[in-house]
């Protein structure tokens, strides 16, 4: 193990850790978006946006994020639109995740009790205040666990960002590989990158978990 | 009769799942004060019936007025209609994630947008005087069913309603519940609430109702005050379900 190579460009690793957080976060908190709006037009079965929604579910989480990127990089732009690599990367990353999240946000709003739906009602509960008050609550409690685990999911797909030309942690260690073959370092500190973002993620959510389960929801 | 005491009227009502007939033609007024006890076989349709003078389901054919004014399924105007009609159901309802106090204030801050303290302090004395003063702030989870039932009862009483609608609210309760929550109803129909009840007590019944109803196949079979109809009812079809509470060897 070479330490000076590591001394020398670990600077480049935390450059590209904040790409990586910066494009991935903003895609995922577009992908939460995204989710509730489908989980909500397939709960209410809304004529039209429901099935727009189901299959959107079904195309985004039944095709690679690579191809997904590709189309919006390189097939886009044929037909006159063209976007930048960050916004590629954003965009591409909260279309898969919409998917993923709009599944899990809606079986959280199933799981919501037919007689908790009907109690709202006969207290007079028009429908957006049942929405707030009594099943978006509850759907948040059950929905979280397989939320969680769909964002941590989707910090590692960023790790195909650099297909797109987007200078992440990955695109970073290849570069320095192909420049020095210093592969052994370049590796390592990826993976210690990688750690180092998703692990305290996965810990706080883990906590977060378990606090749900205690309050028994 | 005065016609300003009527406070719900079913006119020829029928309720139907596809091919299904479950209510066949029912005609109920119930006046101010009264309390209508509903009993029958199971699938007779007094459940179903429940439901339909809320609005939870549509109907095929006929009518219920909630003091002259249409409940209609899947209407606007039912947010309202429905602040004027409390429903308790068999497995409570209560919302999980608030507690009890929660719970009873929901309907009166967030629909009739009343004011906290007063809502409070009615809230409060409602759960004191069914006993439930001491958990106001625990969550349903750690409550008995019994203890929930009558939280329940009280986030449908802290709204005011006109007519209490209570479908079987004891059917999954154990026997010791089952007194300490028909003891709160009791004590409603002695101070004039008006309600109707679906339930399989009959000594209950007894005791609470001014007017015993038995459903049958969807029609109403007889009708008749308490006294009269569990000592020398008038059809052989009540003489025959009431056969089946009594046991001799």
């Amino acid at each position: 193990m070479d330490w000076s190579f590591i001394t020398e460009y670990y600077p480049l690793y935390i450059e590209s850790a904040v790409l990586t957080v910066t494009i991935g976060g903003l895609g995922i908190i577009l992908s939460v978006i995204v989710g509730i709006l489908c989980a909500i037009a397939r709960y209410y079965r809304i004529p039209l946006l429901n099935g727009i929604a189901a299959a959107y579910t079904e195309l985004s989480r039944n095709t690679p994020l690579i191809v997904q990127l590709f189309f919006l990089y390189f097939g886009l732009p044929k037909i006159g639109i063209v976007f930048s690599s960050e916004t590629c990367g954003v965009v591409g990353l909260a279309f898969l995740g919409g998917g993923y999240m709009s599944e899990s946000i809606l079986s959280g709003l199933l799981s919501v009790r037919k007689t908790h739906l009907e109690a709202a009602a006969s207290l007079g509960l028009n429908g957006f205040q049942t929405m707030t008050n009594v099943i978006l609550p509850q759907a948040a409690s059950v929905a979280t666990p397989a939320v969680c685990a769909n964002v941590i999911f989707l910090l590692k797909e960023t790790s195909v960002f650099s297909a797109v030309s987007l200078a992440d942690l990955m695109y970073t260690a290849k570069d320095l590989i192909g420049m020095y073959y210093s592969t052994t370092e370049a590796l390592t500190m990826l993976v210690i990158a990688y750690l180092i973002i998703i692990l305290p993620v996965s810990i706080v959510f883990t906590l977060l978990e378990r606090r749900l389960h205690r309050a028994g929801i | 009769m005065d016609n300003e005491d009527v406070v719900i009227e079913v006119k020829g009502l029928k309720k139907s799942f596809g091919e299904n007939v479950i209510i066949n033609g029912i005609d109920l007024t119930v006046r101010k004060g009264e309390t209508v006890v509903l009993i029958g076989p199971s699938g007779c349709g007094k459940s179903t019936l429940l439901r339909c003078l809320n609005g939870l389901e549509p109907i095929q054919e006929g009518s219920v007025l909630l003091h002259g004014e249409p409940v209609e399924y899947g209407k606007r105007s039912l947010y309202k209609i429905r602040q004027k009609i409390g429903m308790v159901f068999q497995d409570y309802g209560l919302f999980p994630h608030m507690t009890v106090l929660d719970n009873v204030m929901l309907a009166p801050l967030k629909v009739q947008k009343r004011a906290k303290d007063e809502v409070k302090k009615e809230a409060m004395a409602l759960l004191e005087r069914v006993g439930l003063g001491d958990k106001a702030k625990s969550y349903p989870s750690q409550l008995s069913g019994g203890q929930q039932q009558r939280a329940a009862i009280v986030r449908s009483l802290v709204v005011r309603p006109d007519i209490m609608l209570l479908d079987e609210i004891t059917a999954a309760l154990d026997p010791e519940m089952v007194h300490e929550v028909l003891n709160v109803v009791l004590d409603l129909a002695k101070n004039g609430s008006t309600m109707i009840i679906v339930t399989h007590e009959m000594a209950f019944a007894e005791a609470a109702a001014n007017r015993v109803i038995l459903m049958d196949g969807g029609v109403i079979v007889e009708e008749n005050p308490p006294e009269k109809f569990f000592k020398d009812p008038d059809t052989e079809r009540a003489k025959r379900f009431l056969s089946t509470f009594s046991y001799s060897r």
